[in-house]
């Protein structure tokens, strides 16, 4: 009787001691690294604690690695020596690497085998393509994305007569013009390192290659040819606004930059991605007023889709079945609506997917300031059903071509360069950046 | 016969020298070596695999002619940051020996520059040097752009190249000081008497007497310009404009990192390396057997 009692109480100490322990021993840590500072790395860190909070199975470890380029370099080192994190935010630039590494998990199999219904046509077309195999099969989970929008200082448009924003570079020309004549030094800031919105978006809206194979998602083996497009005479524009001091050189370098001058009221229209929209209506001097709108077109062209800027989250390989739970539960929060549109209205990225855009849009969202203008950005992105030109650049190294393009803006601007040259200059280069790409992934096929 | 110290005990000195071995080991030959297999391969950043390509790297690096703009111009940046930091450094020195009002003073405050690390020097001229709004800058309000080193790449070297020289007035200050303290006062004192003034007596005295000191400082300034200017550049203008202050460092910086194109990059810095080898071997070769101390 006794040994049956005493039998009896150890075994329900022992079964109290097992669900004691349980939530404890389930509980799976796994790490996130974002390459977000500042303000938007605290919104990050908000998230993941929403996201502990909301369930006890996992923890997710977030750890901010300052910028993009530190969370690549950091994620390439850590994956090298085996301890990378679960979860990893590689930007627009690092994509096509890290698809041929095979380093990753795929996301649509990473939620389909842990049970997550996704709805992957949702996506806006312009964010899915862009982080998508050239079958249309998306790879990581758009994060935080963006594209160029152009902003004008209302006051200014005003003073020289202009109603509504211009929609054309004509517009933007003859408006400037007016500006200088008004007394504004600067009209337009430009800042060469913009080469993204100056140079990129241009070609994808204007539905001009930067590369051959549809900027390189047909194959390695894409060739550079910037120097046969609209680009020359855009560019030959901008040497000749800022010869004109209708367009002047504003960076880090030279003592303030593009968005310092806008936001101080000193220049008058400057183009950047939307994700300032929020930074500009908090930093704007007193008495400056502004709007954006869509980038500009030239008159006799079509407008296609812009391109999508920013990062996207990645699954690493080499991690336990645990984890890999872990990361799809927050990749499945994320993707709540309410938790979309929190992220949306408190950095300025936009609503990745059409659910969520549509939601913001019945809630009255963006009728009013401080928000009214960041839907430009979700209908630049969707303008058009991609084209092979606006669909992404998926070329190798593409940091280096990119700083090339950098290179050949300022050569133009400051030394007075010959455009058409430098241009051919700058395709013969990023061919060569392309072909040792090529070779050091020798016989790979593009996912 | 010559007399040399050993221990009887043939594990002890191998535990002595073991730690700075390792030491050796893991920071210097493992990565030198990672590096030397890399330039002969083309490395996948991500590790996904290599494949042996003998001196294909070094074959693109040499046929590159920006390759060679950035040694021509690291090399430029090396004999002007030297040259300025020294003529600067025994300027101050040679006054602070002559035992003026104040020295004592002089003789710490000259050496404070060299205390402050390059990125933070970098982040400070950039506010000094800016054309738009720094202190420099401010002759621009007098002849509007005569300064500007964002847009003018002969500004922008200029800029680097004497904060470079800034930061390396205090070290070789504290040298050139201790050498001309080591001259005997009887030598200086006898060509006084002999009518000579401080200048003659500065070139025909003192600087041949501190020649190991100034080869010595010549070799250390000629490779720290090689070798240290990442921090300054990266802070201040970050290759540009047009490439005109991208120096060997930061280019093995930009390709490795930004480009990810390690195999280049390591091709880069063995040559570089064998460059920083090439002029230490000089400077020993010439220390012990030319230049004679005392």
């Amino acid at each position: 009787m006794t040994s049956i009692r005493l039998l009896s109480a150890a075994s329900t100490i022992a079964v109290l001691s097992i669900a004691a322990a349980a939530p404890a021993m389930a509980q799976t840590k796994f790490e996130f690294w974002y390459g977000l500072s500042g303000d938007l790395s605290e919104r990050v860190q908000e998230m993941c604690k929403g996201f502990n909070e909301s369930q006890a199975d996992y923890e997710i470890v977030c750890v901010s690695q300052e910028n993009y380029d530190n969370t690549l370099q950091n994620t390439i080192a850590a994956y090298r020596a085996n301890k990378q994190p679960t979860v990893t935010q590689i930007f627009d630039a690092g994509t096509l690497d890290l698809m041929l590494s095979g380093a990753y998990m795929p996301i649509r199999e990473l939620m389909s085998s842990n049970g997550y219904e996704i709805d992957w046509n949702n996506y806006l077309s312009g964010i899915a393509s862009y982080f998508s195999t050239s079958t249309g099969e998306m790879l990581s989970l758009p994060f935080n994305n963006s594209t160029a929008v152009i902003y004008y200082n209302t006051d200014a448009l005003a003073k020289v007569g202009f109603e509504g924003t211009p929609k054309t570079w004509e517009e933007v020309e003859t408006v400037a013009r007016a500006m200088k004549d008004a007394g504004y030094e600067c009209p337009i800031a430009f800042d060469p390192s913009g080469a993204w919105q100056w140079f990129e978006q241009f070609s994808a809206i204007h539905n001009q290659p930067i590369a051959t194979k549809g900027n390189g998602f047909g194959g390695l083996d894409a060739e550079m040819v910037v120097s046969q497009g609209k680009f020359v005479d855009q560019l030959t524009w901008i040497k000749k606004m800022y010869d004109e001091g209708i367009i002047v050189h504003k960076s880090k370098d030279a003592g303030e930059t593009a968005n310092d001058a806008f936001v101080n009221g000193k220049c008058q229209i400057t183009s950047s991605s939307i994700a300032d929209h929020g930074t500009f209506g908090k930093q704007a001097a007193e008495g400056v007023h502004w709007t954006n709108a869509m980038l500009p077109m030239w008159s006799d062209t079509e407008r296609t889709n812009s391109l999508v800027g920013g990062a996207s989250l990645w699954t690493l390989k080499g991690k336990s079945e645990e984890e890999y739970k872990g990361a799809a539960a927050f990749f499945n929060y994320l993707a709540q609506p309410e938790q979309a549109q929190t992220w949306s209205t408190i950095t300025g990225y936009v609503p990745v997917t059409m659910a969520g855009f549509e939601a913001m849009k019945a809630n009255g969202f963006y009728n009013e300031a401080p928000y009214k203008g960041r839907e430009l950005a979700v209908e630049s992105l969707t303008f058009t059903p991609p084209t092979e030109n606006s669909r992404g650049i998926r070329l190798g190294n593409y940091a280096s071509i990119r700083q090339e393009m950098v290179k050949t803006m300022q050569d133009v601007l400051f030394n007075n360069a010959p455009v058409l040259e430098t241009l051919q200059a700058f395709d013969a280069k990023g061919n060569e950046i392309l072909r040792r790409f090529e070779q050091t992934y020798k016989g790979a096929q593009l996912p | 016969m010559e007399r040399r110290a050993f221990y009887r005990n043939p594990v002890l000195p191998w535990l002595l020298i073991g730690p700075q071995l390792l030491l050796v080991l893991v920071f210097f030959y493992w990565p030198t070596s990672q590096a030397l297999y890399w330039a002969f391969t083309l490395e996948q950043p991500w590790g996904g695999g290599n494949s042996w390509v003998w001196l294909d790297n070094f074959i693109a690096i040499f046929r590159d002619r920006e390759y060679w703009a950035t040694v021509a111009r690291s090399a430029f940046y090396a004999i002007c940051t030297t040259g300025l930091s020294m003529a600067v450094a025994l300027f101050l020195a040679c006054f602070v020996d002559r035992s003026l009002k104040g020295t004592k003073l002089f003789q710490s405050v000259y050496v404070w520059p060299y205390a402050i690390a390059a990125p933070a020097a970098g982040v400070a001229f950039r506010f000094i040097f800016a054309p738009q709004s720094g202190i420099i800058g401010s002759i621009n309000q007098i002849w509007p752009g005569i300064w500007d080193p964002s847009t003018n790449g002969v500004h922008a070297l200029a800029m680097v190249i004497i904060c470079h020289a800034w930061l390396g007035i205090g070290y070789n200050f504290i040298f050139f000081l201790a050498a001309l303290q080591m001259i005997p006062r009887s030598i200086t004192e006898a060509g006084a008497m002999d009518g000579a003034r401080p200048v003659r007596r500065m070139f025909d005295l003192q600087l041949p007497l501190i020649a190991p000191t100034v080869f010595f400082l010549l070799i250390m300034n000629l490779i720290s310009s090689f070798t240290d200017s990442f921090g300054l550049i990266d802070t201040m203008t970050e290759g540009g404009p047009v490439g005109s202050t991208e120096v060997m460092v930061y280019k093995i910086y930009f390709d490795g990192f930004k480009g990810l194109d390690y195999s280049g990059a390591a091709a880069q810095s063995i040559v570089l390396m064998f460059l920083v080898i090439a002029l230490t071997f000089v400077q020993f070769k010439w220390v012990e057997k030319r230049v004679h101390y005392n």
